[in-house]
C-alpha cells in the first residue's frame, strides 16, 4: 500500500468559486522524498493542508479521495507532522523544550517517555542550546529548526514542509535546509519556491498546475529536462534558467543625501543603524545588503521620511523636492506631499492597504494630492486590470506585491525605496517587477532597494551598500 | 508586556512554590485587608509581605524597581489626602494657608496608602516569582481548568508583544500612503480606528495560523493530554496557603479589636 495516495482529489474552501487544487492523481511510497512544484495559486499549499488532516470536512468541498496509510488524512494525524512558513505564529510555548513537548502532552504520550523524546527530536534538527532557552530569543532560522523538532518528536511516518524557509534570510534558510538533510527516516512532500536550493533535499519532483492536476512527476533531472522552459515561463523558479542583466543606469543629480545616519529603537540597548553616509542619485539603483539585525530595515524608513533620524541628517535637494519643501529634511513633511516625491514599498504589502478596492488604493494618493487619476493605466501596466474590484486583502502574494509597488508609483515620486520586493515571489512576478523598477530608473527615477536576494543585485543594481 | 524569564531565584523556598498555592495565597491575604480601615493592620501586614520578600528569592532592589509605579500611586494617594480630604478632626499639626492638616487626615492618608501598598504586594511578588507556563500547568493540573482556555490563552499571550511592533509598522505604513491627520483631531480619530482595525485584521489572521499550528500538533483533539510538567500541590504548598489563612485571620481579629473592620460590605 503507498503511503500516500490521492485519487482525483481536489478541494474547494467554502464560499469560493474556482476550487483551490482539482484533479490530482499521485501516489507517494514509503520514504520517498517529493518536491511538490507548481505557479502560485496551483493549490500546493491546500493540498499539503488535506494531507496533514487540516481541512475540516465543513470548511469546504471535497473531489474525489485522499488517504495516508489507507485511511483518511483527518483520522490519521498522529501519523503526520507539518511546518508551515511563519515562525512566529506555530510556536506555541515560550521555552523551547516545552514547545517540542507541547505535540507529545497533546496526544497523550506517558510523562516518562516525554523529555528523552524531546531531548532527541532537538538532536535530530541539531538545535545548539539548552531546553530552557526562550523561543523568541532564537533567530529566524533556529525558531524553523525547533518547529521541526516539534513536528518530528511526534515521530510521524509522513513529514510536511510548507516552503519552511519562504520567511528567512539566506543564512536562516541555510540552517533549516541543514536540518533537513539529516532528516531522512520520515516520508517527505516538500513545497519550495527556490528550487535549485531544495533539490538536494529531495528524489522526486512533482508539478502541480493551477486546475490542472499533475503535470509532470520523475526524478529532478528529468521533469527539468522536459518540463524546465514552461515550467519557468509559468513563475517555477527552475535551476539553470539564469536572467539576464536589464543594462545599468545613467546617474544624474543628487536627489537624497544621508550624513552620519543612526537609529536606536526606543528601549533598545544599542542601535539599529549608525554612522551610514549614502547619497541617492537620480537615474541609479542601490542595493542595501546586510544580514539580518543590522538594521536595513530601519535606513529604508529614514530614507523614505517615514522615521526621524537620531543622529545625522537626511536631506533632500532641490532637484526631488523643488524649492519649497526642500528645506525641511522629509520625515517633517505632511505625507500627502512625502507621497509626490519619495514612494516607500513595504515588505509586507498588507502593512499598506488601507482601501477595501484595488481601483480605491490606486486613486488614494493621486485625490489626495488633487493629481489627474491615472488609475485605468496603472491597473493595465501592473495586469491589475481584472482585479480593479476586488478587495487587496484576497490577491495572491504576487498581485499584492504589485498592487503596493503601484499605490507608491501612482503619484509619480522620483525616488522609490523598498523593502525586499522580491521576497517570496514567483519568477514571473520578479522579472516584472524588476522590468518595471529598470523602467523607472531609465525615466530618472532614483531606486533604493534593501535586499538579501543576490540576483537582483545581480540583474539590477548599479551600486551596493553592505550594512554590517 | 513582555514574556521574560522570572527576575527571582527559582529555587527560593517560597518562589518555587506551586503557582496556584502562590495565587491563592496572595488572595486570601489581599481580600482579608481589602475589610480593614485602620492603618495599624496594613502596616502589619506589610511588614510581614516585606519580611517574606527573601524567601521569594527576590532581592529588595529588584522589588523597587519593580513595584515604582505602586509607591508613586501611594504617595499620590497621601498627596491627595492630605490636601482634599473633607474628614479634618484631630488636632492641628501644619497651617499652610488654606490647607489645615490634622492628625485625623495623616491617619486616613497613612490608612489609605499602607493599605494600597499592602494589597498590591502579595501579586506583585506572585507574579514576579511565576513563569505564566508554569501558572498555566497549575491551573490546568490542580484547578482543572481546561486546557482549551489555559494553554490557549497562553500561546495567544506570546504574540501580544508583537503587536505593538506591527502598530509601529502600520502606523509608518500609512504615513508612507500619504494618510495622515495633520492638526486635525477628527481626522486623528479616524486614523487611530482605520490602524486599530488594520491590526485586528493581521492579529486574527496571525491567530488562526496559531490555531492550525496548534491543531496540527495534536491539541484539543480529543485524547486525554498527559503532563510533561507537572506541578504538584504538596504539603508546603497547602502550608502555604494555610499561613496566608493564618495571618488573614489574625489580621482580621486586630482590626475587630481596634473597632476597625468596615461593616458595609
Amino acid at each position: 500500500m503507498p503511503h500516500v495516495e490521492l485519487r482525483g482529489f481536489g478541494w474547494r474552501h467554502a464560499g469560493r468559486k474556482a476550487w483551490a487544487v482539482r484533479g490530482v492523481d499521485l501516489s507517494i511510497e514509503h520514504g520517498e522524498r517529493v518536491l511538490l512544484l507548481g505557479p502560485s495559486g496551483a493549490g500546493k499549499s491546500t493540498l499539503l493542508a488535506a494531507l496533514a488532516g487540516l481541512l475540516a470536512e465543513d470548511s469546504g468541498e471535497q473531489a474525489g479521495s485522499a488517504t495516508v496509510d489507507g485511511r483518511d488524512p483527518r483520522t490519521a494525524r498522529d501519523r503526520t507532522g507539518i511546518v508551515f512558513q511563519d515562525p512566529q505564529s506555530q510556536l506555541v510555548l515560550a521555552r523551547a523544550g516545552d514547545d517540542v513537548a507541547f505535540g507529545l502532552e497533546n496526544r497523550g504520550v506517558p510523562a516518562a517517555e516525554i523529555w528523552p523524546r524531546v531531548d532527541e527530536a532537538l538532536h535530530r534538527v541539531g538545535f545548539p542550546y539548552p531546553r530552557d532557552r526562550r523561543t523568541d530569543a532564537l533567530s529566524g532560522g533556529e525558531q524553523q529548526r525547533l518547529a521541526l523538532a516539534g513536528a518530528l518528536a511526534s515521530r510521524p511516518t509522513l513529514l510536511l514542509l510548507d516552503e519552511p524557509t519562504a520567511n528567512l534570510d539566506p543564512a536562516g534558510a541555510a540552517l533549516v535546509r541543514q536540518a533537513l538533510s539529516g532528516v531522512r527516516r520520515e516520508t517527505t512532500v516538500l513545497v519550495e519556491h527556490r528550487v535549485a536550493e531544495a533539490l538536494p533535499l529531495v528524489d522526486r519532483v512533482v508539478v502541480l498546475e493551477a486546475g490542472g492536476g499533475v503535470v509532470a512527476d520523475g526524478p529532478p533531472a528529468d521533469v527539468f529536462a522536459r518540463h524546465g522552459d514552461a515550467l519557468a515561463a509559468q513563475g517555477v523558479w527552475v535551476p539553470g534558467h539564469p536572467i539576464a542583466p536589464v543594462g545599468r543606469g545613467t546617474p544624474g543629480p543628487e536627489l537624497l543625501c544621508a550624513e552620519g545616519l543612526g537609529y536606536r529603537h526606543p528601549g533598545a540597548e544599542r542601535p539599529a543603524l549608525s554612522g551610514v553616509d549614502l547619497a541617492v542619485r537620480a537615474g541609479e539603483a542601490t542595493a542595501v545588503l546586510g544580514p539580518n539585525g543590522t538594521g536595513k530595515s530601519t535606513l529604508a524608513l529614514l530614507l523614505g521620511g517615514l522615521l526621524k533620524p537620531g543622529t545625522g541628517t537626511v536631506r533632500a535637494t532641490r532637484a526631488l523636492a523643488g524649492t519649497g519643501t526642500a528645506t525641511q529634511p522629509p520625515y517633517r513633511w505632511r505625507a500627502a506631499e512625502l507621497t509626490r516625491h519619495i514612494g516607500s514599498v513595504f515588505q509586507n504589502p498588507e502593512h499598506q492597504f488601507v482601501t477595501s478596492r484595488v481601483a480605491d488604493e490606486l486613486a488614494l494618493g493621486q485625490r489626495r494630492l488633487g493629481l489627474p487619476s491615472t488609475v485605468d493605466e496603472l491597473l493595465v501596466r501592473l495586469r491589475l486590470d481584472r482585479l480593479a474590484g476586488a478587495n487587496p486583502y484576497t490577491l495572491s502574494g504576487g498581485e499584492q506585491r504589485r498592487l503596493s509597488v503601484a499605490t507608491a508609483l501612482a503619484t509619480a515620486p522620483r525616488l522609490l525605496v523598498l523593502d525586499e520586493p522580491t521576497f517570496g515571489q514567483d519568477r514571473r512576478t520578479w522579472i516584472e517587477l524588476i522590468d518595471l523598477l529598470a523602467g523607472l530608473r531609465r525615466e530618472g527615477a532614483a531606486i533604493v532597494t534593501v535586499t538579501h536576494d543576490e540576483d537582483v543585485v545581480r540583474v539590477l543594481a548599479d551600486r551596493t551598500v553592505r550594512l554590517s | 508586556m513582555r514574556f521574560t524569564a522570572p527576575l527571582a531565584d527559582p529555587r527560593a523556598p517560597l518562589g518555587r512554590r506551586n503557582p496556584v498555592a502562590k495565587v491563592a495565597a496572595a488572595l486570601v491575604l489581599t481580600i482579608a485587608l481589602l475589610w480593614t480601615l485602620d492603618p495599624i493592620t496594613p502596616a502589619l501586614a506589610l511588614a510581614v509581605e516585606l519580611a517574606c520578600v527573601p524567601l521569594f528569592g527576590l532581592r529588595y532592589g529588584v522589588l523597587l524597581r519593580r513595584s515604582w509605579p505602586l509607591l508613586v500611586a501611594a504617595l499620590g494617594v497621601t498627596l491627595s489626602l492630605v490636601l482634599f480630604a473633607a474628614d479634618r478632626t484631630g488636632a492641628t499639626v501644619l497651617a499652610l494657608g488654606p490647607v489645615t492638616v490634622t492628625t485625623g487626615v495623616l491617619r486616613s492618608a497613612l490608612a489609605l496608602s499602607l493599605r494600597l501598598v499592602a494589597v498590591a504586594l502579595p501579586g506583585v511578588l506572585v507574579f514576579a516569582t511565576t513563569d505564566p507556563t508554569d501558572l498555566a500547568d497549575a491551573l490546568v493540573q490542580n484547578l482543572k481548568a481546561p486546557p482549551r482556555f489555559a494553554i490557549g490563552a497562553l500561546a495567544a499571550f506570546r504574540l501580544l508583544p508583537l503587536l505593538g511592533d506591527e502598530w509601529e509598522t502600520l502606523t509608518l505604513a500609512r504615513r508612507a500612503r500619504g494618510v495622515d491627520a495633520g492638526r486635525n483631531p477628527v481626522a486623528h480619530l479616524r486614523l487611530f480606528a482605520s490602524t486599530g482595525f488594520a491590526l485586528l485584521v493581521s492579529a486574527i489572521r496571525r491567530g488562526t495560523r496559531l490555531a492550525t499550528a496548534m491543531d496540527a500538533r495534536g491539541f484539543d483533539s480529543g485524547v486525554p493530554r498527559t503532563v510533561a510538567r507537572p506541578q504538584p500541590f504538596r504539603t508546603p504548598d497547602a502550608v502555604l496557603v494555610l499561613s496566608a489563612g493564618a495571618l488573614a485571620a489574625a489580621l482580621l481579629a486586630l482590626a475587630v479589636g481596634f473597632g476597625y473592620v468596615r461593616t458595609l460590605l
